[in-house]
């Protein structure tokens, strides 16, 4: 008992000046702010895992069925229970990146002219309406994308782009209205508010030191803003393109509202087609078949990697452009 | 904000015994499935609970294969279809699972073709071929042999289905499956199926969006959507060859007509019902009740319930536009509430 005692009073002698630290962190709340904060970023790590483990258990029935043919068929048939993803993958990557070339123009034009030429007034009323349109729900711009963009597109953006550009197989086939590039325009209305919201900010970081400091050296003001400012801001700017990304590939509602909901490859952006998020929304309630519903959740599966897979190249790309130059370190 | 908190949750805590608890006095019935029938659904419980306050019934309208899953996995009471379950779903059940029919559903062509108004006469060879993309053009001889008179224009047909699995679909494709060989061996039966042609609309309001948006598109939508949104839509052939249009009256004569040869577990397709008024995209949609039920309170609560809705019950179906089940088959199911113990 006494040489328990003993330990016990001895074993904490050597780390008290260490405790009496701890202690001392502890009254100042370094500690507790450390624990907290590591608990709920553990938290959100161990979420991600957890969500790849469910995901991957649910869907052992269609991986042992179908194995690595899952990407590599097109079939998409529940009676018949033979079901390949290639049309959603390729669905969700063409609209996807559509929307990033119409918005990436759009949001990097609007976010420079807000924080560089706009007057300070404009530039925050603005924001403040740009900022309001990120919160808009997704099935609000579905409705807008089915009752103007849709008819729009049938009627007016469609024929002119088959009497300019028509020679371009992208811009062939019939046109009525839903498909990739309707899909693609609504998302781009979608995730500009993304891209200006997030871009501005980054360039109102950007010291006055560099502008005034270009325009010493005699360059005009938009070489100064597009030479100096913008790439100082690259890897902001990057990083809000990749949450657009991000946003565009997920979006569910607003993209089966207006895609045509056909699992098909086509090269043209007029036909119908169908993404990844949209075929989970619309099948799983009512899927009847243990394979059908197993074939959904490995799609979500691959949403989940191509997600993981595009943001990491996110990062690469940041790291590169940081060494490349831009910003001074 | 705490205490308002904790005095719900006490009322949730109360709830929850009061409906485990078979003495309590409060029967709690826990229910999922079908969409389609949740508002005639919803009446009921509500109805039912006002006249029996002490039967609750909670229906929850998350679909079809939702409410299967669920009451085979034992978290609901019973459950709800707009589609029979398989052999093999009920190979699956812990216990025996009923069928009983409550109302009929229909599903009805609805079309948009420039130059044509009024009811079209579409054949069950043109739906079929329309829908598996062998007739491609409005003014096939397949569409205009049934409507003399009408001039077609000589345009590509815009399919439209639905994207969303539903009974909707479920309906339409079992009657195309017995329209047509083609249909049943290529395409076959199911809430969603591999569509041959077309464009997928969500929910019965995005077919009709699609539909009314694009010219020369046909689609199909339910008969109460139809009815309730002044939507027009065609006549179909029916199994005598008579060109039929969906009522709540032709709804419940193809149910009268297929009662004769009802089996005894009620999982019938009404389609293609043989009767000269009959028409030919018709369904019942079922409550799934498991045969054997532990809990004294709940069984009686359940068999109550079944016994109100096939008398009482029905009388409120017109109003919300869904057809009432025919005599023969409500007393069929009268017989068959014996079988819950």
């Amino acid at each position: 008992m006494s040489a328990t005692a003993t330990t016990i009073e001895n074993a904490p002698l050597r780390p008290s000046r260490g405790a009496r630290a701890f202690i001392h962190r502890l009254r100042n709340g370094d500690e507790i702010a450390h624990i907290i904060t590591l608990v709920f970023a553990s938290t959100i790590l161990l979420l991600a895992i957890l969500l790849v483990c469910i995901l991957w258990r649910d869907c052992h029935l269609s991986r042992a069925q179908f194995g690595w043919a899952f990407f590599r068929t097109s079939t998409w048939d529940p009676v018949f229970s033979q079901f390949g993803a290639l049309p959603f993958i390729y669905g969700t990557l063409v609209t996807s990146v559509l929307a990033l070339i119409l918005s990436v123009p759009l949001g990097l034009a609007a976010a420079i002219f807000l924080s560089e030429l706009a007057p300070r007034k404009i530039s925050d009323t603005i924001s403040f309406l740009i900022d309001l349109l990120a919160a808009v729900p997704s099935v609000i711009y579905g409705v807008l994308g089915i009752f103007v963009v849709v008819p729009l597109m049938r009627t007016t953006i469609g024929p002119a782009l088959k009497h300019t550009l028509g020679f371009l197989p992208i811009f062939q086939g019939p046109n009525y209205g839903v498909g990739f590039l309707t899909a693609g325009i609504v998302l781009t209305i979608m995730v500009v508010p993304f891209i200006i919201s997030v871009s501005r900010e980054v360039l109102l970081t950007v010291p006055r030191d560099q502008r005034e400091a270009a325009l010493a050296l005699g360059a005009t003001r938009w070489e100064s803003t597009w030479k100096v400012v913008v790439p100082w801001a690259r890897s902001g700017i990057l990083g809000s393109i990749f949450l657009a990304l991000a946003r565009a590939l997920g979006e569910t509602m607003a993209v089966t509202m207006v895609i045509g909901n056909d699992p098909r490859i086509a090269t043209s952006l007029f036909s119908s087609g169908y993404s990844i998020a949209a075929v989970i929304a619309n099948e799983f309630a009512e899927a009847f078949s243990d394979m059908h519903v197993s074939s959904l959740i490995e799609l979500g599966l691959v949403l989940f990697l191509m997600t993981f897979i595009l943001n990491g190249l996110a990062r690469i790309m940041i790291i590169a452009t940081e060494r490349g130059g831009g910003r001074p370190s | 904000m705490k205490k308002p908190m904790l005095a719900m949750l006490l009322v949730l805590a109360l709830a929850f015994t009061a409906g485990a608890g078979s003495d309590a006095g409060t029967v709690l019935l826990n229910a999922a499935g079908a969409t389609f029938p949740n508002p005639i659904y919803s009446k009921w419980f509500d109805v039912y609970h006002t006249a029996h306050p002490n039967v609750q019934i909670n229906y929850q309208a998350i679909g079809s294969g939702g409410g299967i899953r669920q009451l085979l996995a034992g978290t609901v009471d019973f459950g709800a279809s707009d589609g029979p379950m398989t052999d093999d779903q009920l190979a699956q059940a812990k216990v025996k699972i009923l069928h009983f029919p409550t109302v009929l559903g229909a599903v009805v062509p609805m079309y948009n073709v420039p130059g044509v108004s009024g009811e079209l006469n579409l054949t069950q060879h043109a739906l079929a071929g329309i829908y598996l993309g062998t007739i491609t053009k409005w003014n096939n001889i397949e569409i205009t042999q049934a409507n003399p008179g009408v001039k077609f224009p000589n345009d590509d047909i815009v399919v439209v289905h639905r994207s969303d699995g539903s009974g909707t679909s479920y309906i339409f494709t079992d009657f195309l499956s017995k329209a047509s060989d083609d249909w049943k061996n290529k395409v076959g039966k199911a809430t969603s199926v591999n569509w041959p042609v077309g464009l997928g609309g969500k929910g019965n309001e995005g077919v009709s969006g699609l539909v009314k948006q694009t010219p020369d598109s046909i689609g199909y939508v339910e008969l109460i959507y139809a009815i309730q949104n002044n939507i027009p839509f065609g006549k179909v052939q029916n199994a005598s060859g008579q060109y039929v249009k969906a009522s709540l009256e032709s709804v419940s004569s193809a149910a009268a007509g297929a009662a004769k040869a009802m089996p005894d577990d009620f999982r019938v397709s009404i389609t293609n019902a043989p009767g000269a008024a009959s028409y030919p995209i018709s369904s019942f949609t079922w409550l799934l009740i498991p045969a054997q039920i532990q809990d004294a309170a709940k069984l009686d609560a359940i068999k109550g319930f079944l016994k109100w809705m096939l008398t009482q019950g029905q009388d409120y179906n017109e109003g919300l536009t869904y057809a009432r089940l025919p005599k023969p088959v409500i007393a069929k199911e009268m017989k068959a509430i014996s079988l819950i113990q």
